[in-house]
C-alpha cells in the first residue's frame, strides 16, 4: 500500500528489498535451470548407454534408410500407382478402424461423462465409480489391450478397434465431463418438470448445449486414432501398419511397397489433420453464426 | 432472426416454423441413423460374424485363469523314477532335490494330495488317481506297451482322455498326464507365487512380521537384495524398464519443447517478416508431424538400434512439429503492448523477448509440455513395444511366450499405475505453476524451459 508519509529511508528500503528479491529470484531460476540441464544431460547419457547403438555413431546414418527406400522407390517409380492401388484397401481398413473406434468411443465416452457429472448422473452415488472407470480406461495404452485381444481373437481389425475405442472412451469421458460442468442445468430441470425421463432429459436438454464441443473433441480424437490404428497394425492388427511391417521385413527389393505405404500414411494423416482442423475451427468460431438456426 | 418481424402473416410464420422443425427432425433422426448404418457396414467389413468362429476362447480362458493363479508341476521321470517339483514347471521355480511342498509326500510311492479327496500316487510301476464320486484311475506306463490305463467300469467321461500312449485326466482339483516317459501332475493355486522371494532365498515363505523383525536386526539389505534380484519376476529389470519408459517421455517431450520454441518464432507472422521462411518452417512442422511417430520409430531404429534413445528421439521429432504449431499459434496471439513497454525502457532484442514475450506464453508452454509429458508416457510404452525398450518391450516379450500371463497382468497393472501417476503429477505441477502465475506472479519464473 502506498504510504503517503514515506520518508527517504523507506524508499531506499524498498529498493533494497526489491533488489534482494530480484537477486533471490535469479538464484532460484539459475538453480532450477542448472538442475534441469543436469537432468536432461544425465537422462540423455543414460538413454544413450542403454541403447543398442549410440547417438554419436548413429546420427549420420539417420538418412541412410530413407535414402535407400527412396532410391529404390525412384527406380521403380512406374510401379508406384499400382502399389498405391494395392494398398488402398489397407488404408480403408486403417481409416475404418479409426472411425469406428472413434464413434464407439464417443458414444461410450458420452455415457461415462454424463454418468460422472453432478446433476446429470442417473445414479449420483456412482459418480466416483464412473470417474475411476474413465481414469483407468484413459490410462491403458491401446497396445496393451490390442496385444491381449490379438491372442484371443486372432489378428485383424477388431482387436485394434476395441483397444482404441476403450482408450478413446476414457479420454473423451474426461474431456466431455469437463464440458458438462459448464453446461446449464436449467433445461434439464425444465424437462424434468414436464415429466421427461433420464434419456430424454439428456438428449434434449444436455446434448444440444454440449454438442459442438463434443464433436470438436471427437474430431481431434479421430486425428489421434488414425495414427494409433496405423501403429497397432504394426503389431498385427491389420491395416496399413501390418502391410508396412510385412513390406519392411521383406527388406530390399520390396522398398517400393514400403515407400507407397509411407506415402499413403503420410498423405492420409495430413489430409485428416487439415480437414478436422478446418471443421473444428468452424465449430468453435462459427458458433455465433449458427446459434440462431 | 429477421423472420420474427410482425408484418409477416401468421401463415408464413407457421410454415417457417414447420420447416425448421422438419429440418431439426431430419438431423435428429438422420444423424443417429447414419452412425448406425456406418457401424453396420463396419460390422461386416471387419467380418465380426466370422470372428466368433476364429476366436480362440480356450486361449482367453487360460489367459484369465493364468493371470491370477499359478500351477505347481510334480513330475516323475518314468525312465529313472526321479521326482521333481517345480512352480510353473520352470527351472527358476524348482524345489531343490529331495524337498517338496507339504502336500507332496516323497518316498517309494510319492503321494500327492490335491485336496477334496483327490489323491494321486506315483508308485514304482503304476500311477493311481483317486477321484471322489468316480473311482480310481490306474495307469501303468511301460516302454514296450505304452500306457495301459484301467478305468472304473462304465462310459469314459469327457474329462478323461485315453489313448495307447497317453492318459490325461482333468478335474477341478488338478490335472494328471501320463505318457511313456513321464507322469505329471498339475495343482492349481490362486495368487502370484514367488512374487517376493524365489525358493532359493532363505526368506521364502516367511511371514511379514518375521521379515520385519529380521530387517530391523540388520538383514534389511539382504532381504531387499533377494527381492530385487528375484529371477522369476525380475523386479530390477521391471523397475529399469519403467524408468526407461518415463525417461523416453521426459527426454522426448522436453527436448521437443526446447527445439520447437526458437523455431516457433520463425513460423509467426508478427516475429518473422520473411514470408518464404515462415512458410518453410510451417511446412517442416507439418511434415514431421504428419510422418508420425510410427515411421520415425522405424527410421530411427535403423540408425540407432533398439533402445530408449530411439524411442526418445522418435517422440522428440514428432512432438517438435506439434509443439511448433501450438507455440507459434500462441506467439501470434501475444500482446504487442507489453513488448513495446519493455522496449520503451531501452531493452535490446533478447531482453524484449525474454521479458516481453516469454512471460506471456509461459502458461501455454508449460501446460502443453506437462500435458504431453503425460500422454507421451503412454506413447513411450507403445513405441517401446515396437522398437524394443522399456516396459513395452517386457510386455510384448511376456505376451509372445503365451504362458506368462501372470507377468502380463503384473505389467499391465504397472503401466496403468505409471500412467495414472504421471497424469496426477503433471496435473498437480500444472495447477501449481499456472495458478501461481495469477496469484503470485513470481512463482513460475525459474521453470522456464
Amino acid at each position: 500500500m502506498a504510504d503517503l508519509t514515506a520518508t527517504a529511508e523507506s524508499v531506499d528500503q524498498i529498493r533494497d528489498e526489491y533488489t534482494a528479491m530480484t537477486r533471490r529470484k535469479r538464484v532460484y531460476g539459475g538453480i532450477l535451470l542448472i538442475l534441469f540441464v543436469a537432468l536432461m544431460v544425465a537422462g540423455f547419457r543414460t538413454a544413450d548407454s542403454r541403447n543398442a547403438g549410440s547417438f554419436v555413431d548413429g546420427w549420420h546414418r539417420i538418412l541412410d534408410y530413407p535414402a535407400e527406400v527412396l532410391s529404390e522407390a525412384w527406380e521403380k517409380i512406374a510401379e508406384l500407382p499400382a502399389n498405391l492401388v494395392t494398398f488402398f484397401p489397407a488404408l480403408i481398413e486403417t481409416i475404418n478402424i479409426a472411425a469406428a473406434s472413434t464413434l464407439i468411443g464417443t458414444l461410450a465416452g458420452t455415457f461415462l461423462a454424463l454418468m460422472s457429472t453432478r446433476g446429470m448422473a442417473l445414479w449420483p452415488r456412482l459418480i466416483p465409480l464412473f470417474r475411476r472407470i474413465s481414469d483407468v480406461f484413459r490410462a491403458i495404452p491401446e497396445i496393451v489391450i490390442a496385444l491381449v485381444l490379438i491372442f484371443i481373437l486372432g489378428g485383424g481389425p477388431v482387436p485394434a478397434m476395441i483397444a482404441i475405442a476403450i482408450h478413446t472412451a476414457g479420454a473423451l469421458g474426461k474431456l466431455f465431463s469437463e464440458v458438462n460442468e459448464n453446461a446449464s442445468l436449467k433445461p434439464v430441470e425444465g424437462l424434468q418438470s414436464v415429466g421427461a425421463n433420464w434419456s430424454q432429459r439428456m438428449y434434449l436438454g444436455v446434448i444440444p448445449q454440449v454438442g459442438p464441443n463434443y464433436v470438436s473433441y471427437a474430431l481431434l480424437r479421430f486425428e489421434i486414432n488414425i495414427r494409433a490404428s496405423a501403429i497397432l497394425g504394426f503389431v498385427g492388427a491389420g491395416g496399413l501398419g501390418y502391410e508396412l511391417r510385412n513390406a519392411m521385413s521383406w527388406g530390399q527389393g520390396r522398398y517400393d511397397e514400403a515407400a507407397a505405404i509411407f506415402l499413403l500414411l503420410f498423405v492420409t494423416i495430413v489430409i485428416v489433420d487439415q480437414l478436422s482442423g478446418a471443421l473444428r475451427d468452424r465449430l468453435t468460431h462459427g458458433a455465433e453464426k449458427g446459434a440462431t438456426a | 432472426m429477421s423472420s420474427l418481424s410482425t408484418d409477416l402473416p401468421t401463415q408464413a410464420l407457421k410454415a417457417d416454423a414447420e420447416r425448421l422443425f422438419n429440418r431439426k427432425r431430419m438431423v435428429n433422426f438422420g444423424l443417429p441413423g447414419l452412425v448406425l448404418v456406418y457401424l453396420i457396414y463396419v460390422f461386416f467389413a471387419f467380418d465380426v460374424p466370422g470372428l466368433t468362429e476364429r476366436a480362440n476362447w480356450e486361449n482367453g480362458k487360460t489367459l484369465v485363469s493364468d493371470s491370477y493363479s499359478y500351477k505347481t508341476h510334480v513330475e516323475r521321470d518314468n525312465r529313472n523314477g526321479e521326482i521333481s517339483v517345480a512352480i510353473e514347471g520352470e527351472r527358476k521355480g524348482a524345489y531343490p532335490d529331495g524337498s517338496a511342498p507339504d502336500w507332496v509326500a516323497l518316498g517309494d510311492t510319492t503321494v500327492i494330495d490335491l485336496e477334496d479327496g483327490h489323491v494321486v500316487r506315483f508308485g514304482p510301476e503304476t500311477v493311481e488317481y483317486d477321484i471322489p464320486g468316480y473311482g480310481t484311475v490306474r495307469a501303468t506306463p511301460s516302454r514296450s506297451a505304452g500306457v495301459q490305463a484301467e478305468l472304473p467300469a462304465g462310459e469314459v467321461p469327457d474329462w478323461i482322455n485315453v489313448s495307447k500312449n497317453r492318459l490325461a485326466v482333468k478335474t477341478d482339483a488338478g490335472r494328471l498326464t501320463v505318457t511313456r516317459n513321464r507322469s505329471e501332475v498339475f495343482r492349481y493355486f490362486t495368487g502370484w507365487e514367488l512374487f517376493w522371494f524365489t525358493l532359493d532365498s532363505p526368506y521364502y515363505g516367511k511371514a511379514f512380521s518375521e521379515l520385519a523383525s529380521r530387517a530391523v536386526s540388520g538383514e534389511a539389505g539382504a532381504i531387499f537384495n533377494d527381492f530385487w534380484t528375484n529371477k522369476m519376476w525380475r523386479h530390477q529389470d521391471v523397475a529399469w524398464a519403467i524408468f526407461e519408459t518415463i525417461l523416453m517421455a521426459f527426454l522426448g517431450t522436453l527436448g521437443a519443447g526446447m527445439i520447437a520454441l526458437p523455431l516457433a518464432f520463425l513460423a509467426t507472422r508478427n516475429f518473422n517478416p520473411l514470408r518464404s521462411l515462415r512458410f518453410a518452417t510451417r511446412r517442416v512442422f507439418d511434415f514431421v508431424r504428419g510422418v508420425d511417430a510410427l515411421i520415425w520409430t522405424v527410421v530411427l531404429a535403423r540408425a540407432f538400434g533398439p533402445g530408449p534413445l530411439t524411442g526418445a528421439l522418435a517422440i522428440l521429432v514428432t512432438d517438435t512439429g506439434t509443439f511448433g504449431k501450438i507455440f507459434s499459434e500462441a506467439l501470434e496471439n501475444v500482446d504487442e503492448k507489453q513488448i513495446e513497454g519493455v522496449q520503451s525502457t531501452g531493452a535490446n532484442a533478447p531482453q524484449r523477448y525474454r521479458f516481453g514475450v516469454i512471460p506471456q506464453i509461459t502458461p501455454i508452454l508449460l501446460s502443453q509440455l506437462l500435458y504431453f509429458l503425460e500422454s507421451n508416457t503412454r506413447s513411450a510404452t507403445v513405441i517401446g513395444a515396437i522398437t524394443g525398450g522399456g516396459i513395452g518391450l517386457l510386455l510384448t516379450q511376456a505376451i509372445i511366450t503365451q504362458k506368462d500371463w501372470e507377468e502380463v497382468a503384473y505389467y499391465i497393472v504397472l503401466i496403468i499405475l505409471m500412467v495414472m501417476l504421471m497424469d496426477w503429477f503433471s496435473g498437480w505441477l500444472r495447477r501449481r505453476l499456472i495458478r501461481g502465475e495469477t496469484g503470485k506472479p513470481r512463482k513460475p519464473r525459474g521453470a522456464k524451459v
